[in-house]
């Protein structure tokens, strides 16, 4: 069950864009910087099929350039 | 503390946003989340949180293993390092859930009547030492060898070290860092007299372009090419891509150049010519500080078994330099290079511009190449001529694959002819060794003897009767495997394999020892960048699992040893450390204490009066500089480095009518080199289950290949089966394949050469000519 946070660095111009598509995915939790062009994205699902289907999803919007993991929690441990 | 479930994830949810926040503040000085958001942040919780490096790559970012009653339960990047500033990648981040895959070796393994029994450590490890002291007594010193690991850790190497050459007397010692960073070692003595980097990470945040030769950091060195699209993002620094192949870095480049297998030499020749042509030579600094010299040309490919090879290096001047260039002007290069005129001499504007700072990246494209360290000594040539070099943001900086390739394999010197400082051919060298380790000066042979792939054909040959390999997985790294792995199962040698987890080396082992993981025993690494990085135990390994340091002393122990290895199990890494200091103290190589590494997340070498020298050579930097001028290059006698003219020459074998395309072979984000624990680690085994051979869409097209479909991959030493890949993660030259080799269910290095670099003896896994047809 694991829960993960990164970075997200939007296409130029596009941190309003991002911040919506992201906003609007199930499983994540969005925290936009508010003077940088970057924000804080925290996943957290059930299985790693649903986190891969997450991947995908989060991989397939047009505004984000780049997303960096930050770190990682298994919480079956 | 009583946490349920629920307020337990949500806590653990918090902890993630800390960490990410906390990475953003140290990448984007000043920024600012919401308030209510960054309120009531959790400052821990009841997980004991350890720092160390990451396990994996060269890039050594460091960690924080969240530890929660006795079992390692979350990493995150650690935010005081300043390698990753709290990033991780996708490696970096799941690796401790290898520890737990259900086939961990936990026990010694004994064959006997041809199938493994479990028999107690101790007892396995009599049957280790008494072979080994049988052996040499029935076929002499060097009859006996160990083989390790740039993934070994700094008091692993050094005991091996002092074992072999200290105690045994033999110099049958070398490491899998020869198949990966042997070229930039004799790169660097060549031209600097001195190994590992002059710059560091830092120079990242003040180039103004970076040059990537044959070096796809995106998917290898991933966190350091995060801190590069930072930069890009950030105050428009620059990234060009020059490779044989488009990549994931291709792609997030600025510019991607692609250039026939081999002639990379030809085009570091170019750029020399254009930058000479222009009148870009930075002439005051290349007069103080720069040599010319050449050495011999068509100097094999160490073909052959016992294959022998000394330079000769001749000392010529600039304008001998000058003439040998005129072979290598743009267009001529063009001709054959596949790089047209207009990008070589793009590149060399990107050089020759005094106003423009430039660091040149490489790791395995340049080291991993029958004239690997000539390629080096080239890309020396253009930061000398132009003089940028040794200053924040100017420099050449050859990256290592593996995570202590400088820590152990280079800087204890775990190679036939090194010692932990100097060479064994050294009297001085082999005078401190002695010295230091107690043992009778004639003990330790002037004589370098095997190098990885001839200690490998010994085996074959029956020469080398007992080897040890540890922390490493031969029978899927060596090239050419489709001759060692049958010369390992030789009955003429008794094989003892170290390892966490059964590979294909371990496979053909007489004695299997069970060793401790990473974080399951404390350590030290030393990355890229010099940076040393201590690691206390975090969690206790299952079973009978043993560090790979204690096991080597125990064996020492048993064979009559014990006075020269007097460590205490609790506490030898700290002993062995601190006697492996000595041998570095001054100046210009210098170690921080050990109280200090374990403050701090990481510490630079040369660390002289508290500080670390985080640029060597510069006079401002660095206190070795003793000439009284702006820069001393003092690895060489006369304090000056060397310009070579190294010609271009063509590799051993190229495609021809029957082996038409060319193979390349390399790796992938997902999996750690042989794959032997990334594979156990599901979410990156699931991500990348298996190998691949990449095609252009045109030969894919010519061959009627479509992906997914089986195809045999077959050159003069063998073959090996895999799906094609079309326009997926990479895209080869047309007439070239690439194949991964981290799959041990698909050899590729059954079809790979065992050709290697006359100097630096490293093999080249980049070309070689095969076959392509449907299975
Ligand atoms: S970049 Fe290398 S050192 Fe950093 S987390 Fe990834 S594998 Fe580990």
């Amino acid at each position: 069950m694991p829960i993960k946070s990164y970075l997200a660095h939007p296409q130029e111009g596009k941190k309003e864009d991002l911040l919506m598509a992201l906003s609007k995915i199930n499983h994540c939790e969005v925290i936009p910087a508010q003077n940088k062009d970057v924000i804080v994205l925290v996943t957290d699902t059930e299985s790693e099929i649903e986190e891969n289907i997450l991947k995908e999803k989060l991989e397939a919007i047009e505004s984000l350039k780049l997303f960096s993991m930050v770190s990682g929690f298994d919480t079956q441990n | 503390m009583c946490i349920t479930p629920t307020n337990r994830r949500s806590f653990i949810k918090k902890m993630a946003a800390t960490a990410a926040m906390t990475a953003a503040a140290t990448m984007f000085p000043g920024i600012v989340f919401a308030i209510e958001q960054e309120a009531n942040l959790p400052s821990g919780n009841d997980l004991d949180w350890k720092k160390g490096p990451c396990r994996f790559c060269g890039v050594g970012c460091g960690i924080l293993v969240g530890v929660d009653k006795g079992k390692a339960v979350a990493v995150k990047g650690d935010p005081n390092s300043s390698v990753n500033k709290g990033l991780l990648c996708v490696k970096g981040y799941h690796q401790t859930m290898c520890i737990q895959a259900k086939d961990r070796l936990t026990h010694a393994l004994v064959k006997k009547n041809g199938s493994y029994v479990r028999t107690p450590i101790n007892e396995a490890l009599d049957i280790v030492a008494n072979k080994m002291k049988e052996t040499i007594e029935k076929h002499g010193k060097d009859s006996v060898a160990m083989y390790t690991s740039g993934q070994s850790t700094i008091p692993e190497g050094y005991v091996a070290s002092k074992l072999m050459k200290g105690a045994i007397g033999t110099n049958n010692l070398d490491c899998n860092a020869r198949l990966c960073m042997a070229s930039a070692v004799t790169g660097f003595l060549t031209t600097f007299g001195a190994d590992e980097p002059m710059g560091c990470y830092e120079d990242i945040d003040y180039a103004d372009y970076f040059i990537t030769w044959g070096n796809n950091m995106a998917e290898m060195h991933p966190v350091l090419f995060s801190r590069m699209l930072e930069e890009k993002n950030r105050r428009g620094a620059k990234i060009i891509d020059f490779a044989t192949r488009t990549t994931r870095s291709s792609s997030a480049s600025d510019k991607s150049i692609l250039f026939e297998p081999q002639t990379d030499l030809a085009v570091a020749n170019a750029i020399c010519h254009e930058i000479i042509n222009k009148g870009w030579v930075n002439k005051s600094f290349v007069e103080k500080h720069c040599n010319f010299s050449k050495g011999l040309t068509n100097i094999g490919y160490g073909l052959e078994d016992k294959f022998k090879f000394t330079d000769k290096p001749e000392k010529i001047d600039f304008e001998a330099y000058k003439k040998f260039l005129e072979d290598y002007t743009p267009e001529k290069v063009a001709k054959y290079s596949g790089v047209s005129v207009k990008d070589i001499k793009y590149l060399a504007t990107i050089y020759g511009d005094p106003n423009k700072k430039v660091v040149s990246y490489w790791c395995m494209g340049m080291n991993q190449h029958t004239r690997g360290t000539w390629i080096n000594n080239l890309v020396y040539n253009i930061h000398l001529l132009t003089g940028k070099i040794s200053q924040p943001g100017n420099g050449p900086f050859s990256l290592t694959g593996q995570p202590s390739a400088c820590g152990t394999a280079r800087e204890v010197g775990t190679f036939t002819h090194k010692l932990p400082k100097g060479v064994v051919t050294n009297e001085k060298h082999r005078r401190l060794a002695a010295k230091i380790w107690k043992v009778p000066y004639g003990r330790i042979p002037a004589k370098p003897t095997y190098h990885a792939t001839e200690m490998f054909r010994a085996v074959d040959r029956g020469d080398i009767k007992f080897i040890w390999t540890q922390v490493t997985n031969p029978l899927v790294s060596l090239p050419k495997t489709s001759r060692y792995r049958p010369a390992m199962e030789k009955d003429s040698c008794f094989v003892v394999v170290s390892d966490v987890f059964p590979t294909p080396t371990s496979d053909v082992a007489d004695v299997i020892l069970p060793a401790s993981w990473h974080i399951e025993k404390s350590g030290l690494y030393g990355n890229s960048e010099r940076r040393t990085q201590h690691w206390d135990k975090m969690v206790e390994g299952p079973g009978e699992t043993t560090p790979d340091a204690w096991m080597t002393i125990e064996v020492a122990k048993r064979m009559g040893f014990g006075d020269l290895f007097p460590y205490s199990e609790e506490n030898h890494v700290e002993e062995i450390y601190n006697e492996y200091r000595q041998f570095h103290e001054g100046a210009k190589h210098g170690m921080a204490p050990l109280d200090v590494l374990k403050k701090q997340s990481g510490v630079i070498w040369p660390y002289v009066d508290g500080k670390s020298t985080q640029w060597r050579f510069n006079a401002k930097y660095d206190p070795a500089c003793s000439n009284g001028e702006d820069f001393h290059f003092y690895g060489k006698p006369d304090g000056k480095a060397v310009i070579w003219q190294r010609p271009f020459e063509p590799a051993p074998e190229a495609p021809d009518d029957e082996y038409p395309f060319w193979l390349n072979t390399g790796r992938v984000i997902e999996h750690w080199h042989t794959g032997s624990m990334t594979r156990r680690i599901p979410v990156l085994h699931k991500a990348m289950p298996s190998a691949y051979v990449e095609f252009h869409p045109e030969d894919a097209k010519m061959l009627s290949i479509g992906n997914g479909e089986k195809i045999k991959v077959t050159s003069r030493r063998g073959s090996c089966i895999l799906p094609a890949s079309i326009n997926e993660r990479g895209l080869p030259t047309q007439g070239q394949v690439f194949v991964p080799f981290f799959d041990e269910n698909m050899m590729i290095n059954d079809v790979t050469l065992d050709a290697f670099c006359p100097i630096s003896k490293e093999p080249d896994y980049k070309k070689c000519a095969v076959r392509v047809e449907k299975a």
